[in-house]
């Protein structure tokens, strides 16, 4: 394994947007050349040597190169832009985009990402052990097209609109999530295994939203089912139990809701339905 | 004085009547001139392809829908960005660029004129505002005239004389070009949720029919000599089977007088000249249209070519764009204008494997090369509804090589290739005739005297191609032809040079055309007599704020025509 490492040679101030900074682009490139290469700095082009240090050693094919940053690059973006292999490590805050387009591989960050994480992203993996802002997994402004595969593991909390426009693949949120998780969600699975600020899945056509704390109460356009027992997530069971919704009806869609009965006592007049009771009480 | 000599190019000037003569043109203060002195600037242009500026007759440019459509697709622009450099300003947009960007994109392809086809006549101030901001290229808009209460009113009435009075005072307080019909009646009928379909359905409340607001404001035109002809966008647009009702409407004006040129120029044909009776039953109706006008001198067409790609459709019609909002299931826009007229926009994709799509993109290439003459078509994407204009380069590959073309066939719709006359057509166009429906018909169209010729007196707005046509086989090598369409060599706006080798080297001011017909002093009291009585009723704003002053139009370019009212 070849190992790159980046390091900012100053602190950034204005954002920088550096798609070359993935293991596709430095694969089989001397660091010379990896230095010379143009990046844009605000709305001028520089050199990415005048931002970024550059040592260690680039693989001969992306599976084999491991990039390491360290220190902060929070106004980096588009780091690891449309990777098919190899992997990203940054030792602190990654910025926007982190992981646009990214194909295979995997990247791991050690602090907070920006907005955008894994936006439009097909395959591979990325964790972020701290915090992730808003869209995780989402679609360029204004877009329809989500994360279409690969898995999106963030250990604290997340912001809003968490896989919108979602198409498949997996984001698993182990702390809270802002208003409107898995809006216009299309297809593919999200965990949220603490509370979500509500509106969750709202324009949503298919997919599965669990959530393990509380929902923030569901949306009217959503249709009470059962309570079950168990709900899956990706390969992993968990067991509830959970009440179960489908909607968005505005959009007939069928996709599913899973909130834990036991932290949502503000869904608990909806099992008059279990039991026969008409809505007029 | 700034005087410049291109020297020794291939000069097509359809207008005058050259064909690819090597030629010298010579420009002094802008104009084109018999000769100038020794110290005139030589610009070497040997082996290369000299035209007058390209000039467009349809493109939504500008106005509030384009704003509109721009505000709806944020993802439009951060697929395509324009980073600014020394002469030019950074801009973004794929199908909907920002004006700087507009104007710069145009100038790299040698187009000098530019009309914006549709804009509300209450929102025209809008529009004139980014016409303002549109740089290097000369522009003008035209009012939409189709749907207004005044119009129809005075149709239902029968009385011409006041209505060509008023279509001349709202071109002045609009400062439009032409008379633009989108829809004859159908946006009024979208006010209570319905559509007209043909010629002879009848306007809610109004009692007027599609037929007679599409003759009064032909023989409105006629009686004002206004430079253009109407410009018109039939009813039941992208309907299957409207191909009819286009006839019907080219065939209603048949008996107005024409004095030797076109009264009607029916717009974007692609999407009104479908046969069949439902979607998976869409044919093309090239073949009768071109035929209708291959018989008839009263109208021209432009096909609003179909490209495969990222498309916004923004027009008038309403109605229309709900139904395909219904189709597409993306994102809509719908906008009412008072007593005027209304707006939709959507956002949509065309693609290769998709059936109606690949009729589409036959019938606009069916009726580009099925109509005869290339003075009654001109070369449009019906910017950005069929695609966006910097897709011309494209189109004129496609027009010059049956190659180009049988490549794209072999990839669209098998149901589709199978149904379009298109595979069995040979027919390529020449340079002469690239030229003749990019700028001089076109500029004949919009009678404009100083516009896509290059005779002597004419404004110098040339571009010179990379393109040498002794040596090169437009049908092989249409590729390069492509190319060089895309960035021409060298553009020039009134003797100034503007693009060199494809990129801007220096931003200029362009103009804005409008009409002003005269009209004697007593139908024009008459009239706005009638107007200041009933604008209070019909419109939010008063008569007296309506008008535009003409010193809000940056570089204001008047033309009057005298007139029989």
């Amino acid at each position: 394994m070849a190992d790159l490492v980046i390091t900012p040679a100053r602190q950034l101030r204005i954002p920088v947007t550096a798609e070359c900074i993935s293991p596709d682009f430095v694969a089989g490139k001397s660091l010379s050349e990896i230095e010379l290469t143009l990046i844009w700095e605000g709305n001028r082009k520089v050199k990415l040597g005048s931002l970024l240090k550059v040592h260690g050693e680039t693989g001969g094919a992306p599976n084999d190169c491991t990039i390491r940053i360290r220190g902060n690059v929070s106004s980096v973006r588009r780091i690891g832009y449309g990777m098919t292999n190899g992997s990203i490590e940054v030792d602190g805050d990654a910025g926007m985009y982190l992981g646009e387009r990214m194909r295979g591989g995997s990247i791991v960050v050690t602090g907070n990402a920006g907005s955008w994480l894994g936006t439009q992203m097909r395959n591979g993996q990325i964790q972020v052990k701290r915090n992730a802002g808003d869209s995780v997994g989402g679609s360029v402004r204004g877009g329809t097209k989500g994360m279409r595969g690969g898995i999106i593991t963030i250990h604290g909390d997340c912001g809003t609109e968490a896989g919108a426009w979602m198409r498949n693949g997996m984001i698993r949120i182990k702390g809270n999530s802002d208003l409107y998780a898995g809006i216009h969600m299309k297809n593919g699975t999200i965990l949220v295994e603490r509370n979500c600020a509500g509106r969750v899945g709202a324009h949503m056509t298919n997919g599965k939203i669990v959530v393990l704390g509380n929902m923030g109460g569901v949306l009217p356009s959503f249709q009470f089912e059962e309570i079950r027992d168990k709900a899956k997530a990706g390969d992993e069971k968990i067991t509830g139990p959970f009440y179960v919704f489908s909607g968005d009806v505005n959009e007939e869609g069928r996709g599913q809701l899973f909130a834990r009965v036991s932290e949502n006592s503000d869904l608990k007049w909806n099992e008059r339905y279990l039991r026969g009771e008409s809505d007029g009480d | 004085m700034s005087e410049l000599l291109i020297r020794n190019g291939y000069v097509f000037d359809p207008l005058n009547g050259i064909e690819g003569e090597r030629k010298d043109i010579s420009v002094r203060n802008g104009k084109v001139v018999e000769k100038v002195s020794r110290k005139a600037r030589l610009l070497d242009a040997s082996g290369m392809t000299v035209m007058p500026g390209g000039v467009d007759i349809h493109s939504h440019i500008a106005g509030s829908k384009a704003n509109s459509a721009r505000m709806m697709r944020p993802e439009d622009h951060s697929k395509d960005p324009e980073p600014k450099t020394k002469h030019t300003r950074s801009g973004v947009g794929h199908t909907i660029p920002s004006v700087f960007t507009t104007g710069y994109r145009y100038a790299r392809m040698g187009y000098t004129t530019v009309f914006e086809p549709a804009t509300p006549p209450l929102k025209t101030r809008h529009t004139h505002e980014e016409l303002n901001d549109i740089p290097i290229i000369d522009k003008g808009c035209f009012p939409l005239f189709g749907n207004n209460w005044f119009v129809m009113e005075y149709v239902k009435q029968g009385r011409i004389e006041e209505l060509a009075a008023y279509v001349a005072w709202m071109l002045e307080a609009t400062r439009g070009y032409a008379i633009k019909i989108v829809n004859p009646g159908g946006i009024e009928a979208w006010r209570w949720g319905r559509n007209l379909r043909l010629l002879d359905d009848r306007v809610p409340n109004f009692d007027v029919t599609p037929r007679e607001i599409v003759r009064a404001l032909c023989q409105v035109n006629s009686l004002l000599n206004l430079p253009h002809a109407v410009h018109i966008h039939p009813n039941g647009l992208a309907e299957p089977g409207n191909y009819q009702t286009t006839i019907d409407t080219m065939e209603c004006v048949r008996d107005i007088p024409t004095r030797g040129r076109p009264i009607m120029h029916v717009t974007h044909v692609q999407f009104t000249g479908r046969k069949g009776w439902s979607w998976p039953d869409v044919r093309s109706g090239a073949p009768e249209i071109a035929d209708y006008v291959n018989t008839h001198d009263h109208v021209s067409i432009d096909p609003g070519q179909l490209i495969f790609t990222n498309v916004t459709w923004m027009t008038a019609d309403g109605p229309a764009m709900f139904a395909l909002f219904k189709l597409t299931k993306t994102k809509w826009f719908n906008a009412d204008v008072e007593s005027e007229t209304g707006a939709g926009v959507v956002a949509a994709t065309y693609k290769k494997s998709n059936y109606v799509n690949a009729i589409q993109w036959g019938i606009a290439l069916e009726l580009a090369l099925l109509v005869k003459d290339p003075w009654k078509i001109f070369l449009t994407t019906d910017h950005p509804n069929g695609g966006p204009f910097t897709a011309y380069p494209r189109v004129i590959s496609w027009l010059v090589s049956e190659e180009a073309r049988r490549k794209v066939i072999d990839k669209v719709n098998k149901t589709a290739r199978r149904r379009l006359d298109l595979p069995g057509i040979d027919r390529e166009y020449s340079l002469h005739e690239i030229a003749t429906i990019t700028r001089a018909a076109t500029a004949r169209s919009l009678g404009l005297q100083s516009k896509g010729h290059l005779g002597v007196g004419a404004d110098a707005d040339i571009a010179i191609y990379n393109i040498e046509p002794s040596k090169i086989d437009l049908a092989k090598e249409y590729k390069l032809v492509r190319k060089a369409f895309a960035r021409a060599a060298f553009t020039i706006k009134d003797g100034r040079i503007v693009v060199k080798n494809g990129e801007v080297v220096r931003s200029v001011q362009g103009r804005t055309f409008w009409t002003r017909p005269q009209v004697s002093e007593a139908t024009m009291k008459t009239v706005v007599n009638d107007l200041e009585s009933k604008f209070d009723d019909y419109y939010t704003i008063r008569m007296a704020n309506y008008p535009i002053e003409e010193q809000y139009l940056t570089a204001s370019q008047m033309i009057t025509t005298s007139t029989g009212v």
